[in-house]
């Protein structure tokens, strides 16, 4: 009789984590899920450049001595017109945001509008009071609030979703029994890390495609100086996400080992995605405060979107990013030690859901 | 050869296993029964290793069993557990490269067994879209992949139909006949009667009968005849070293002392008028079951 030999830690890890990739890849909700993410961060880049190249000048009609006057700002779009009537029907079919004319007052003109003011007009033809600022911010506050909202909502997203198939696939491995068979097969250890690991390359993947994306569809899109201010974020963006993935891998690992049921498996995971939800929100009402996003960038959950923004606006030391990512992986290291435990404990136990601290006591 | 010695684990205050201990030997099939919760599983989980024992030991061929030859054992959990959506074949291959097979021999390996399980048509169909019938029998292929030393199966017939029974029985066989220990449990003592070669028998956690299944039947069988006579056998009652246990007309059922009463009677009723029937009364297994886990 042949005998085998079964394969030590590694091997085994690797054949549970391409089992789990291979499964997710024929998943066609996965696929489909994926490629709506994409679609939606190529779109949300394509429609900042349509917005960006749509700031066209504002288009007004002049008549006579006005022509000149409006002309000399170079802010607007003119339209000539032969007479103030011709002007004003201009105005009316809405072809012009406003018609400027020749007037007696200090400027000299008149400006008309439709049903208001045409403020933008106006204050373009204004002389305005020389401005100082005197901490100007290099950043556009709304491609701030944006890049927030990306890191934010990816990370969220992509955790959401692998984590949540993590636990399902332990559940259905509890459910359907099979773990009795794997359990008499392969180390526990190796069935945990495979699954961790076949998910996160997948997520992982998932985010450098994405980052890809991003990136390529900025240089596409001639949004280059964009790029060059995200570029190094992003970066970071991807090297914490691997860390704190990994972490949040173990606790769903863990949370599904809990229950026996499909049907009790949100129950489980309800307070990991409550932990997910805090940074999310966080940043969404933060984003403007830099004391709470150096809070948010140091504590292992928010850090994967706190620590890359706070790179990105330029308010982070070089060392910063640093010394969060070695406290994200030592947090990483305790909870893959505590939810290996939770899960080794939670295997075989079935019907009602197992109590924490059950499943934390020796086995 | 299999064996245990007194075998203990509880969970939390509840003692599940009591001293168990038995042997199952290579190249036999031995059944192992138990009413519900009288620790076949737990047991089952034991010799393969899922649950540790509280104490006891458990050899191979005379030496502990370690985790590298458990990892040789081949194991058919009670509660059916393969993937509903992944595809028969994949999952076997998949099992079987988890215990060292190469790609190469894995897929030669679940091939051969499916089609010998009658499963060849639906390799390539996921499990769930398989009757519960056929998802047995995958199951079983699953158990038996990697060319096991040691095979140990929960329940491997319930809700198979008497040809699934015959086919799984087939393979089982020729399997236990290349010399391998087979342990099989089950609840439906009818089959184990007709298919092991040798018995346990557990209740409440303790080991109550081991043994071949005939030296089990001969230990629990009393010295019982059925009698019938076309006549009065009132006789019987003042017969001394006869315990008459049933009595109707020219019928009776009853015990004796020694073989030797046994054929005193049979002369005198042959003497008496003519005999209908005379026979050992052999009890069958579930009677045997019934008076031993009591």
């Amino acid at each position: 009789m042949t005998q085998y030999t079964t394969p030590t830690l590694l091997p085994a890890t690797w054949l549970v984590a391409e089992r789990e990739i291979r499964m997710r890849l024929r998943s066609k909700a996965f696929l489909v899920s994926s490629g709506i993410l994409l679609l939606l961060v190529l779109g949300s880049i394509i429609a900042m450049s349509i917005f960006g190249a749509n700031q066209s000048l504002p288009k007004v009609a002049a008549v006579g001595s006005a022509i000149s006057k409006v002309e000399a700002t170079k802010a607007f779009e003119v339209t000539e017109a032969a007479t103030v009537e011709e002007a004003e029907e201009l105005v009316r079919d809405e072809s012009v945001e406003a018609a400027v004319i020749p007037s007696e007052g200090a400027v000299g003109l008149t400006v008309i509008g439709l049903d208001e003011t045409p403020s933008s007009v106006v204050s373009l033809l204004s002389a305005a009071p020389q401005i100082e600022i005197l901490e100007p911010s290099d950043q556009n506050p709304g491609i701030v609030y944006l890049v927030a909202i990306a890191f934010g909502a990816l990370f969220l997203s992509s955790a959401l979703t692998f984590g949540t198939m993590i636990a399902q696939s332990v559940v259905e491995e509890k459910q359907t029994r099979i773990v009795e068979i794997l359990m008499a097969t392969v180390p526990v250890k190796a069935l945990l890390a495979g699954k961790i690991v076949g998910n996160s390359v997948l997520a992982f993947g998932q985010i450098i495609l994405i980052a890809l994306a991003a990136g390529i569809g900025l240089l596409a899109t001639g949004q280059n100086i964009l790029l060059g201010e995200v570029g190094p974020s992003i970066v970071w963006f991807v090297v914490f996400f691997a860390a704190g993935f990994v972490m949040l891998a173990a606790m769903f690992a863990a949370a599904g080992a809990l229950v026996s049921r499909q049907e009790d498996m949100n129950t489980s995971i309800t307070p990991i995605t409550m932990l997910l939800m805090v940074p999310y929100f966080a940043v969404i009402f933060f984003y403007d405060n830099p004391f709470v996003l150096a809070i948010m960038s140091y504590v292992p959950f928010s850090a994967p979107i706190g620590m890359p923004l706070r790179v990105f606006l330029g308010i982070a030391e070089w060392w910063e990013p640093l010394l969060s990512l070695v406290i994200l992986l030592a947090t990483t290291l305790a909870v893959i030690s505590l939810g290996s435990r939770i899960y080794e404990n939670g295997l075989l136990r079935t019907g009602a859901p197992v109590k924490l601290k059950d499943a934390l006591k020796k086995a | 050869m299999l064996e245990l010695t007194a075998v203990n684990r509880s969970f939390g205050e509840r003692r599940v296993l009591k001293d168990v201990s038995f042997s199952v030997a290579g190249g036999r099939m031995t059944g192992f029964v138990g009413g519900n919760g009288a620790g076949k599983t737990t047991t089952m989980r034991v010799i393969l290793g899922v649950l540790a024992a509280d104490s006891g030991s458990i050899t191979l061929d005379g030496t502990p069993l370690t985790a590298q030859q458990r990892t040789r054992f081949g194991y058919m959990p009670e509660e059916r557990g393969l993937y509903p959506k992944m595809k028969v074949a994949e999952q076997i291959v998949y099992l079987g490269r988890l215990h060292g097979m190469s790609p190469a021999q894995a897929k030669g390996n679940t091939e051969s067994l499916l089609a010998r399980l009658g499963l060849g048509e639906r390799m390539d169909d996921t499990l769930e879209s398989l009757s519960l019938g056929n998802q047995q029998r995958a199951q079983i292929a699953a158990a038996l992949v990697h060319d096991p030393e040691v095979l140990v199966l929960d329940e491997p017939f319930s809700g198979l139909d008497p040809i699934a029974v015959e086919v799984v029985l087939n393979v089982l066989k020729d399997f236990a006949a290349t010399g391998a220990p087979v342990i099989f449990s089950s609840h439906q003592l009818d089959i184990v009667e007709r298919l092991c070669d040798d018995l346990v028998v557990i209740a409440d956690g303790e080991i109550r009968a081991h043994g071949s299944r005939e030296g089990v039947r001969a230990a629990h069988t009393s010295p019982r005849f059925e009698l019938q006579l076309d006549g009065d056998a009132g006789w019987l009652r003042s017969e001394p070293g006869v315990t008459v246990l049933d009595f109707d007309g020219g019928f009776a059922v009853f015990d004796v002392d020694s073989e030797s009463t046994a054929q005193r009677v049979l002369q005198r009723a042959i003497a008496t008028a003519p005999v209908l029937r005379f026979s050992p009364q052999v009890p069958s297994l579930s009677q045997i079951f019934k008076e031993v886990i009591q």
